[in-house]
């Protein structure tokens, strides 16, 4: 028999079972997966079209140990407020309800109802995962594809010249108590954040950061590793900002160029070495602004700073033994 | 020049054909390759039009009435989930007169997720003053959607062409598209009258009173018959360049026939197959392949099917507790006239199920029992 270690660093519980419809190496299906061991089984999920409304499977199978309502595209967040209202009317209360939506469905077509339901601080979860594109109607753009991607809809020799939409930003302006993002290659961090997450009344947002092997056009075998990349370059910081307090998780000591994370992907095989420059040179304008939230919504708010040392010791397990390169 | 494209990429070519000059869409399977190949085309300078990527239907739907109102040829595509999110404005873009055209791949609604064929997204947008085209092969879309364009600017209705997901959108088949002067003759630039424009300063779709939405509403009804005629035009028109001829009720060796399929879509191709079948087995049967749903063509369908001894009407698609929707339209036409058959409802295919040729012969067999009741749900499991 195993010997069980005495502290896992990530529950042992699985709410989801194998067979499910996802590709190999997808990035959304971890997050998932995580996700629900941190939020356990008192918990609903209304899912709008997405590639995870394929992947749970078809009727009359599920791969979820937990409800999943379907509902339509551009609906998530207002599902969640109905389920989540409808709950404690019935006598259900302390029911975890989450919106699970892709980058799409949050920041394109569902935004008008996220901002709503946030506007009202309605006592939901809402999870992004965000893969950078519309990837179940197979790889078009969307609001949060990065400058520079290739899509099936921005063709490489029109790639996309917009930057990524920042929700973030959008989520913390309507004042909610929890904003958050987090990725899938980071399982405690993830799992640390949904939980604290689920014990807040009012809205909080999560966007997880998810490989998704065929839209970015890579090897399976990199789903990890791209996540890990994204965040050791900074292109994905792993935020925490609660009541407009912004905390940057993870600040790794030795930066990875960008171009370590560009040359895993074949959606930025276009990118010439000037336009490479250029993306670094945004990632770092970006870092340095979140720097200076960091520190001054903490002094606004009379909080101490946390040294890099300590913030980045929290981290532990497969977090930490992330590689710089 | 004929090509061999999907149903798909023949709307796309359409649109570029058509020279649309702003095309706002929103992907959606099955639909998603007539976008990407637009903006393929808008991207590399093939299609001299704007491409606005929009967050959702509605707004696609809105950022082609905005762009209508400024006197632009505009043009989207969309299914099912996206149909029905634009319901709103597609009563928007008929209300206000504007000659938006729309492909929409027939797909059917959710919930249960579905991805495959029937009629009802486009079926339920009947009322909303929009004209509609059932086309049933890829060279029917191409023509539909040029043909449509011609009729919407006239009489300043918009226009939907309906194609079905898979059995259309994703099945190539053999396309000839006319040459670009042909096209241009036959469809020159839009003259709009009415545009939003700083010179002529005027609201649109203002708050208006009892005294006058009557009549608005009158006008907008009155176009809708008008468009009979035009269509009828602009079909001999397109025939005569291309030799293909459109009949907004196109019969299929009726004249003679005891038995008569009333068809759309896909299916209208099916049924020639079951008729040719039928035929050599020595049965009168006949199909009649209804194009143009809006305006509906009720003389047509009177005269081609008075006097025949029944009429099956085929429908993929179901107005719950009552029955198909063609079927109600048939039987509105043919009610108190002369001669008049009796007309039995057929369900059939239903969330892409397959309709064949021997079901087709089926239904005709069923309906050929004196005992055949009024509606049917054909082969549906208990
Ligand atoms: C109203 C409506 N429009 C379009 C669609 C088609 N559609 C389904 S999923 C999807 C893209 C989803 O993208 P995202 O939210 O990023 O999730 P992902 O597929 O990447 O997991 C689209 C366009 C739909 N189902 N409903
Ligand atoms: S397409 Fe991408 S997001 Fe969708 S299941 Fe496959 S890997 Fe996951
Ligand atoms: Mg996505």
């Amino acid at each position: 028999m195993a010997e069980v270690p005495k502290k896992l660093t990530i529950p042992a519980e699985e709410y989801i079972c194998s067979g499910h419809l996802a590709c190999q190496g997808c990035g959304a299906a971890l997050a998932m997966r995580y996700a629900l061991k941190a939020l356990g089984p008192n918990t609903v999920y209304t899912v709008p079209a997405c590639c995870w409304s394929v992947i749970d499977g078809p009727f009359p199978y599920t791969t979820l140990g937990v409800p999943l309502f379907h509902i339509a595209f551009e609906a998530a967040a207002a599902s969640a407020c109905g389920l989540s209202a409808g709950l404690e009317m019935v006598g259900k209360k302390g029911v975890n309800v989450v919106a699970w939506a892709g980058d799409g469905g949050t920041a394109d077509i569902g935004i008008q109802a996220l901002s709503g339901a946030a506007e009202r601080n309605d006592n939901i979860l809402y999870i992004c995962y965000d893969n950078e594109a519309y990837m179940n109607t197979g790889v078009q753009r969307s609001s949060s594809t990065p400058w520079g991607a290739w899509t099936t809809t921005t063709p490489a020799r029109h790639f996309k010249k917009r930057p990524k939409k920042n929700l973030v930003d959008i989520m913390v302006a309507h004042q909610i108590p929890y904003v958050a993002t987090a990725a899938m290659a980071f399982p405690e961090d993830l799992i640390r954040k949904v939980s604290k997450a689920k014990d807040i009344e009012g809205t909080k947002y999560i966007q997880i950061f998810a490989s998704c092997p065929p839209g970015w056009r890579m090897a399976p075998e990199y789903a990890v590793k791209a996540v890990r990349l994204a965040v050791n370059t900074r292109i994905w910081p792993q935020l925490e900002v609660e009541h407009g307090v912004y905390t940057i998780n993870r600040k790794p000591r030795k930066y990875t160029p960008v171009a370590e994370y560009l040359k895993l992907q074949g959606r930025f095989a276009h990118l010439t070495e000037e336009q490479i420059e250029q993306m670094q040179e945004m990632v770092e304008r970006e870092w340095d602004r979140l720097l200076f939230l960091e520190k001054s919504t903490h002094e606004m708010a009379g909080l101490p700073l946390a040294g890099e040392k300590a913030a980045a010791s929290k981290e532990g397990g497969a977090g930490a033994a992330a590689g710089q390169g | 020049m004929r090509e061999v494209v999907t149903g798909n990429h023949t709307v796309s070519h359409a649109a570029r054909v058509a020279r649309a000059q702003v095309v706002s869409a929103y992907p959606i399977t099955p639909q998603t390759q007539v976008v990407e190949k637009i903006s393929e085309f808008v991207a590399d300078g093939i299609m001299d039009a704007k491409f606005i990527k929009v967050e959702s239907e509605h707004s696609a739907m809105v950022a082609c009435i905005g762009a209508s109102a400024a006197g632009a040829r505009a043009f989207t595509a969309t299914s099912a989930q996206g149909l029905a999110l634009m319901h709103e404005v597609l009563h928007w873009a008929a209300n206000a007169r504007l000659p938006v055209v729309l492909a929409n791949i027939n797909r059917a609604m959710g919930p249960p997720w579905t991805i495959w064929t029937d009629q009802i997204d486009s079926l339920s947008q009947r009322d909303t003053g929009w004209m509609q085209f059932y086309a049933d092969s890829n060279q029917d879309i191409f023509d539909s959607i040029l043909i449509s364009f011609k009729v919407a600017e006239q009489v300043l209705l918009p226009a939907m062409v309906v194609l079905e997901a898979f059995f259309l959108s994703h099945t190539a088949e053999p396309v000839d598209f006319p040459e670009q002067e042909e096209a241009d003759r036959f469809l020159p630039p839009r003259v709009a009258t009415h545009t939003v424009d700083p010179e002529h300063p005027a609201a649109f779709g203002g708050l208006t009173g009892p005294d006058h939405y009557y009549e608005l509403k009158y006008m907008e009804h009155n176009a809708m018959l008008e468009a009979e005629g035009v269509i009828k035009r602009a079909a001999r028109e397109y025939g005569d360049i291309t030799g293909r001829y459109y009949k907004m009720a196109d019969p299929y060796a009726c004249e003679d026939a005891d038995t008569v399929l009333v068809v759309s879509g896909g299916i209208a191709s099916t049924a020639k197959d079951a008729v040719d079948e039928a035929r050599a087995a020595g049965k009168k049967l006949g199909s009649l392949k209804i194009w143009a749903f809006r305006p509906f063509p009720r003389e047509a369908v009177r005269e081609l099917l008075a006097g025949k001894k029944r009429v099956a009407v085929v429908d993929r698609n179901i107005s719950f507790g009552q029955e198909g929707i063609f079927c109600t339209e048939v039987k509105a036409s043919l009610y108190g006239r002369d001669g008049a058959p009796p007309v039995l409802g057929f369900i059939a295919g239903l969330g892409g199920r397959d309709v064949k040729v021997r079901d087709l012969l089926a239904i005709a067999e069923a309906a050929e029992k004196a005992d055949c009741p009024e509606f049917n749900w054909y082969g549906a499991k208990p």
